[in-house]
């Protein structure tokens, strides 16, 4: 655990550019999709409890306005987990191309917004 | 122009754990770090502890933290580093003193490379002839100093010190793909090993680290699809 903390606070410290940074959010982006998946698994175990929770889980405390911000950072984490994945694998295949590694973050983040920006308006239509 | 440096300090037998010293220094805009640390041992604090030898970047000993990133003090400029120049010493190496750390550990990786020419044949006539394209497909391997700069500001190597590091990786390509060299095979067997290349995840910290400009993501790349392929 401390050393858990330490290289934490190291990775926090030194200033690395996108591709730490990249790193970083890979991991707290792979971090949240499991975690969300555990809680995707609790709330369907609710059925098992009966029609009534299951549809005030769903129905009610999915559609309230904190959870739709939350849906929000779930499709940020997905996208971006993907889209930066893509970026890896094709930098482990062709490492010459690793010279243009901080365009390539920047294009992956744009394409991430792309995608992202119409999402999070059509998710956070009801709330307005 | 006037700057205050923040050094890292840490005596082994007075203190239980660094802490930051703080130092007025007089430095001209192209005096380099290694003058402003200088500075300090020879006319303010003569204990400060540093490593430190050719003053011209090429004897890689005087790597550290400065201003949150790896470098050598003696190729960084005091107009590039702002009001404040803070210094410590390598990260994850064992602390001796100050800002000099044990490189032991990160020579026994270097070792576990065999970084030397290995061939049992003997030349042909008096000497091993080598094409221009062979010897430009190492050549970026071969300015290395081994100055550490790049293991240490790796996110894999803070996490796991027995990861073998972007230093060793690099003075192992510079021999696996020298075409005079016979050993590939025994180098890409150490490093196909679980603390060897795999924990590379393409953090590029290393290629903004390198004093000598490396491409160090690209050589462990390399010798990532060299063991994919099954050598060399
Ligand atoms: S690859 Fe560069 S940073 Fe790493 S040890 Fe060699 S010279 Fe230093
Ligand atoms: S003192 Fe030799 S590299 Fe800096």
């Amino acid at each position: 655990m401390a050393a858990l903390v330490e290289s934490i606070y190291k990775g926090i410290t030194y200033r690395g550019a996108e591709g730490q940074w990249a790193w970083i959010l890979h991991r707290a982006s792979g971090l949240g999709i499991a975690l969300f998946l555990y809680m995707h698994i609790v709330s369907i175990f609710v059925a098992a409890i009966g029609p009534g929770p299951y549809a005030w889980v769903h129905a009610t405390l999915y559609t309230s306005p904190p959870a739709k911000v939350l849906e929000v950072f779930l499709l940020f984490g997905v996208l971006y987990h993907a889209a930066n994945g893509m970026r890896i694998i094709i930098i482990d295949f062709f490492p010459t191309l690793g010279k243009y590694q901080r365009t390539i973050v920047r294009i992956e983040l744009v394409l991430v917004a792309v995608v992202l920006v119409p999402a999070a308006i059509i998710t956070l239509h009801s709330l307005f | 122009m006037r700057i205050k440096m923040r050094i890292r300090r840490f005596n082994p037998e007075t203190d239980s754990s660094p802490w930051w010293g703080e130092y007025w220094v007089d430095v001209e805009a192209t005096d380099r770090v290694l003058d402003a640390l200088h500075q300090v041992k020879w006319y303010q604090d003569g204990t400060l502890t540093l490593r430190r030898s050719c003053a011209h970047g090429i004897c890689g000993s005087d790597a550290m933290v400065i201003n949150g990133r790896n470098a050598l003090a003696c190729k960084v400029l005091m107009q590039d580093v702002g009001d404040v120049c803070q210094v410590e010493a390598l990260r994850s190496m064992p602390l001796i003193k100050d800002l000099v750390v044990d490189m032991e550990p990160f020579f026994a990786k270097y070792r576990a490379v065999l970084p030397y020419l290995i061939n049992e044949e003997l030349p042909a006539a008096g000497e091993r002839r080598q094409s221009q394209e062979a010897r430009a497909r190492f050549d970026d391997t071969t300015k290395c100093i081994l100055c550490a700069a790049c293991t240490t500001s790796c996110p894999s190597f803070w996490a796991n010190e027995d990861y073998i590091g972007p230093a060793a990786i690099v003075q192992a390509h510079r021999f696996i793909f020298d075409d005079r060299d016979t050993a590939a095979d025994l180098r890409l067997r150490a490093l196909n090993d679980v603390d060897g290349v795999w924990r590379c995840r393409t953090v590029f910290n290393c290629v903004q680290a390198c004093p000598r400009e490396i491409d160090v993501t690209r050589a462990i790349g390399e010798v990532k699809l060299a063991l994919m392929n099954g050598g060399d």
